[in-house]
Order: C-alpha cells, then structure tokens, then sequence
C-alpha cells in the first residue's frame, strides 16, 4: 500500500453503541459521506446500517480449501503412483483410502491459512503498519465517527459539528492522520 | 425483549462491569510488576524447563539407550506423554470452536486462555515423537519434500505421517485462530501502553484499528475458522488414534479408538483447562469473567466425557469377550488383569469413578472439589495412554520375549520437564497478553446479560431490572 497523504479526520466519540447506530443511520439519511466507523468491539447491526455489503472472506475460504484438498490428493497419487511406485504386498497402487487423512488435513491447512493471509492484506494489516489512531479509548470504551475532512469547507465542518451535537456524541475532535 | 430468548439466563459476566471496567481489569495484568506467586510460579517452571533440556541433551548425547525401552516394549512414557500432551491440546479448540459454533457465550470468558494452552499442550505434544527419532536434526525427513534421495517419498499409507499432518496443521490452524483472536485486543493493550512497551505492541496488533469493515470481515474470519477447526480437532485424535488402531496387535486393533480417544481427549483437555483457570482467575483477580458459572458448565462437560470414556472401557471389555478370539480376550484379561493392573486401576478410578461425583451440583460449584478432581481426572488420563500403550506390548506373541518395562531418570525428567515448558510458556502468556478476550467479553457484556430477567437481574450500568421485569410479565 502505498503510503496515503495525511489527512485531516473530524471525529466524534459516542459511549454506547446504540447512540452509534443511530447515528450513523442519520449521517447515512443525511448524506454524508463517512470515511470510518470505529468500535472497540465487533457492533451487530451495524453492518446494514452503514451499508457494508457482507464480506466475500467465506468464498476464498472454500476455493483455497477446494486447491488443497486436490493439491493434497493430487500430490499424494503424483508421488505414489507415477514418480516413485512402490509395489509391494500385493498392495492396490492407488490407496485412495489411506489418502483422505492427509487430503483433509491439507484442505484445512490451505483454506485456514489462505483465509487468514487474505484476511490482513486486504486489512492491510502486517507486523510493522503503523496504525492510525484517532483517539486512544476507541480500542477501550468510545464508539467513533470519522468523517475526512480534508478539502472540506468551513460550512461543511461547522454542519457535521452540528451532527455531532445532535447525534448525542460525547466528544467530537479534529486530527490529522 | 423478544421471548424467544429463555428469561432463566444467568448474567455471563458478574459485577455490573462497563466497558472500561473490563479493558481495566483484563488488560491491568500486563501492565503490572508481576505478583510475588508468578514469580515463584516462573521460576519452578524454568527450573524444571532447564531439567528438560538437560535431558533432551542426555537423550541426544547418550542415545535412546539412556531410556528403558526395550525390544518388546518400544513405546513407553515418550509415545504416552505424546498422546497425554495432545489430548490436553484438544480443549482449546474445542471451546472456541465448537460452542462458537453451539452459540455458548459463556466460552468467552475461558476461550482465550483455553486456546493459548493447546498451543502450548501441542508443543508439549510435538517434543517426543521429535526426540523420540533418536537423531532429532533429521526429523524434517518426514516431510515430502524434494530431495537427493530419489526424490524418496514418506510412506502415504502410514498413520504416523498422518500424525505428521494432522499435528502440524492443528498447531498452525489454532495459532492462527488465536493469534487472530489476540490482535485487537493487543490493540487494547497498545493504546493505553507508552514508550518501548507501546511500540512493541503496535508490531505484535498488526496496526488494527477497529474499523468496523475489518471487524466484520475478523467475525467473517473467525466464523470459518470455528467452523473448519471443528472437525480438525476431531481429526486429530482420531488420527492419533490410528496410529494404534490400523496395527494389527490385539488391543490396539479395535474400530472403537477413534471416539473414544477423541472423548478422552476433551475430557482430559477440559481437566486441564479447569487445573489453570482455577489458580488463574484467583491469582488474576478474574472471579467475575471466569465465574463459578463457567466452572460449572466445564465440570458438565466432564462428567458427560468421562461416562462415554468409562462406556469405551467396558465396551472394549466385552467386545473381547463377545470376539470369541483368544488372543483379544487375552489382550484384556492381562490389561486388567496382568503386570500392569495398578495402571488399569487407576485410570479406571480416575477416569470413571471420580468425575461421577461431579453429577452433584455443589461438587460441580465447588473450587477446591474442581481443582482436586481435574488433577485426579489428569492423572487418570495419562494412566489411561500408559495402560494402551504399555500392557499391550509388554505381552506379545511370543511368550519368550514377555517384558516389564519402567522409566528412567531421563523419561521421568523429560515428562516433568514438558510440564515446565509448559507451565512457562503459559505464565509469560498470562504476563504479555489479556487472558480473556476482551473484545469478546464486551460483546456479549449487553446480550447475555440484558436477556436475564431472573432475581437479582441489573443491567449492564448497574440499575435493577425488577421492576421491569414485573411490568413485562
């Protein structure tokens, strides 16, 4: 990612997420353009509030399950069957039973880690990114707003100011990230 | 409220606690000196850690020779501490997992420390068959990977490479899982730490923030993990369980293992849990995340494994009986009966008789009946793996080649030393990262505890819901 200029975030701190909802429902109903919501928790019913679409995590979640499930069988008859055959006992060639421990396991494996590496990159999350934090108490007890603010007018500041206020925020700051 | 939810669900979470008041009390402990006992506590676990390695030293040095193996009895503590140490690592994730997936919110409070110790219990697990090999540098020939030698492939067909991959997925599944869990809570920690401390935690949080699009795409994440680990971890057992059950040596060659390994391994999995969360929430001051409720519902859960274990037991007994094939109803008969019996005994009192007590609910709420039966019910366990694997080689075919077999000095340090490494490798967790999962815990703080509408009901900023309660009903 390459790094973004700093930009100027007007935020306000609400206490209970309740109070967040709503308002964000009424930034939604106004119009206004919200860059982040922020939350020390997962917030249930926020999602469709906001308008985020569900996450797609799931889908890779089977396709990388689905490449090591073959990959794990593939390998496994490659290795047995063609470039090393071991004939022996009177043995089938092809074990296909003896195959599903290992196959099963490798679909675990591939769909967990592809799922959790796709997970903090498109986050852009990696040891080393340095956070952007708006206010400390957001990992702890306040609930956030963050608006961008950075090519906006005075009358634009001044009137989500004025949401803040009436949305109930507690605190309302500028920062610049 | 909606009246689909049961109006008899108690609080999860006691003490009124406001969201602060949790990022208080459970990230405090890594903020703090450490208490005088974690110092006492850390230093007997590094002592006894330093007596492992001093003995894998000795084991690598002398030879296996150094243990009393012998040509009959070729698996002894090494195999049975293996089986031990895995079946302990099952509790974890069968918390997180399986009642994320139940919808047990009561697992929140215990999920995190539960899940840190089946890393630890695996990597326990993971030393002896390592060791075991003799030449411990070489212990990467059981993967498949390209090599000189053909390229010469391990053996497919065997279950003890399925071990290789069942156990080392499993580790790297729930390292994942719970590392993933950790990160906004080390979040938590790093934004009220300063200095050195600070930026050390802003590494280890991968720069989270809390967006709420990373949120849901954490819970989207979470969900698919409970839901793959789920049959992992039942997996792994069962594949631990082929190891002996695909042999051809009586009392190893039975379909019943697989559940009954993997019953053992909850059941021992949750003793464990039970042993640490019992002298953590009290050292931690954590008695109102990790409440008696929590105890309660674990001691359930090992009541109703220890039955279906002891079933297991009694099954095997007769299904070798009912065989009508001599050389499987002398496998039993010597079990029981044979050189070994005090080992048979013992499991079957550890493992059977002594988590019935728990069917009574003051045993079940009691601290110290908790803490006392989960050690009994550990021992039991390891009695149980000790009992498989050692009176089933020590009699084999030929009557000529009969064996006893006891530990050396080397075994028995080895086995207390993985308790070391162990009991270390948890107590600096419990130093560096919150025990409970905070943003957990605050998630549910309002869902559960808002549905209860029982006696002594208050909501989550401490005012009565009596009277509520009344007008609703």
């Amino acid at each position: 990612m390459a790094a973004a200029a700093t930009k100027k975030v007007l935020y306000g701190l609400y206490t209970d997420e309740e109070d967040l909802k709503t308002a964000v429902k009424s930034a939604r109903d106004a119009h206004l353009d919200i860059m982040d919501v922020l939350t020390p928790f997962p917030v249930h019913g926020l999602d469709p509030v906001m308008g985020l679409s569900e996450s797609r995590l799931h889908y890779l979640g089977f396709i990388y399950g689905a490449i090591g499930c073959l990959f794990g069988f593939g390998f496994m008859s490659w290795a047995v069957v063609s470039d090393w055959p071991i004939i022996f006992g009177g043995k089938p060639y092809w074990p296909i039973p003896s195959y599903i421990p290992i196959t099963f396991e490798m679909t675990v494996l591939f769909s967990a880690w592809g799922m959790t590496l796709t997970f903090y990159t498109i986050c852009g999350m990696w040891p080393g990114v340095k956070p952007k934090i708006l206010d400390n108490r957001i990992t702890d007890d306040k609930f956030c707003i963050a608006f961008d603010v950075s090519e906006s007018g005075k009358k634009d500041v001044d009137s989500l100011q004025s949401f803040f206020t009436k949305t109930g925020a507690a605190e309302v700051h500028e920062k610049e990230i | 409220m909606s009246q689909a939810v049961a109006p008899v669900r108690h609080v999860l979470i006691e003490g009124n606690k406001s969201y602060h008041n949790i990022t208080e009390d459970l990230s405090s402990p890594t903020e703090k000196a450490p208490s005088r006992e974690w110092i006492i506590a850390f230093s007997i676990a590094a002592a006894f850690l330093g007596l492992y390695v001093f003995a894998v030293c000795w084991t690598i040095w002398k030879g296996i020779g150094s243990w009393n193996l012998n040509r009959t009895i070729n698996w002894g503590w090494d195999i049975t501490n293996f089986v031990w140490w895995i079946g302990i690592g099952h509790a974890g994730t069968l918390i997180s997992a399986i009642l994320l997936i139940f919808r047990q919110r009561w697992r929140t409070g215990v999920n995190r420390a539960a899940e840190a110790m089946t890393i630890f219990a695996v990597i326990c697990a993971g030393q002896f068959p390592l060791i075991h090999m003799g030449r411990l540098w070489l212990g990467f020939f059981i993967f498949p990977f390209p090599n000189t030698r053909g390229p010469l492939w391990p053996n497919f067909n065997s279950p003890l490479l399925w071990d290789v991959f069942a156990i080392s997925t499993y580790f790297s599944v729930s390292l994942l899982f719970w590392y993933t869990g950790l990160v906004p809570d080390l979040a938590t920690v790093r934004d009220r730490a300063s200095g050195f401390r600070r930026k050390m935690y802003e590494i280890f949080s991968f720069g989270w923030t809390g967006s709420a699009k990373h949120w849901q795409r954490w819970e989207s994440l979470s969900l698919i993990l409970a839901g793959i680990s789920t049959p992992l971890v039942l997996s792994v057992h069962t594949i631990v369980s082929f190891d002996f059950a695909t042999s051809v040596i009586p009392g190893w060659h039975t379909t019943i293992f697989p559940p009954y390994f993997v019953a053992g391994a909850i059941f021992s999995g949750f003793a464990m849990v039970q042993t640490l969360m019992v002298i953590t929430r009290k050292v931690l001051k954590l008695e109102e995340y990790i409440t008696l409720n929590h105890i309660d519902s674990m001691n359930k859960v090992i009541v109703l494994t220890g039955t279906i274990v002891g079933v297991a037991y009694l099954t095997e007994l007769f299904i070798a009986w009912y065989s009508g094939y001599i050389y499987e109803q002398f496998a039993f008969y010597n079990r029981v009966f044979g050189i070994y019996w005090w080992a048979y005994f013992g499991m079957m009192f550890c493992n059977v008789v002594s988590p019935q007590l728990f069917w009574s609910r003051k045993i079940r709420r009691s601290i110290w009946w908790t803490f006392f039966l989960s050690i009994v019910v550990n021992i039991g366990m390891w009695f149980e793996r000790f009992v498989i694997i050692a009176t089933t080689l020590a009699r084999d075919y030929l009557p000529s080649s009969w064996s006893y077999y006891s530990p050396t000095w080397v075994e028995i340090s080895l086995f207390s030393g993985t308790l070391g490494l162990f009991f270390f490798l948890f107590l600096i967790f419990t130093r560096v990262a919150p025990v409970v999962a905070i943003a957990e815990v605050k998630h549910i703080l309002k869902v559960a505890g808002s549905q209860f509408v029982g006696k002594n009901a208050t909501t989550h900023d401490g005012h009565s819901t009596v009277q509520v309660n009344k007008e609703e009903n």
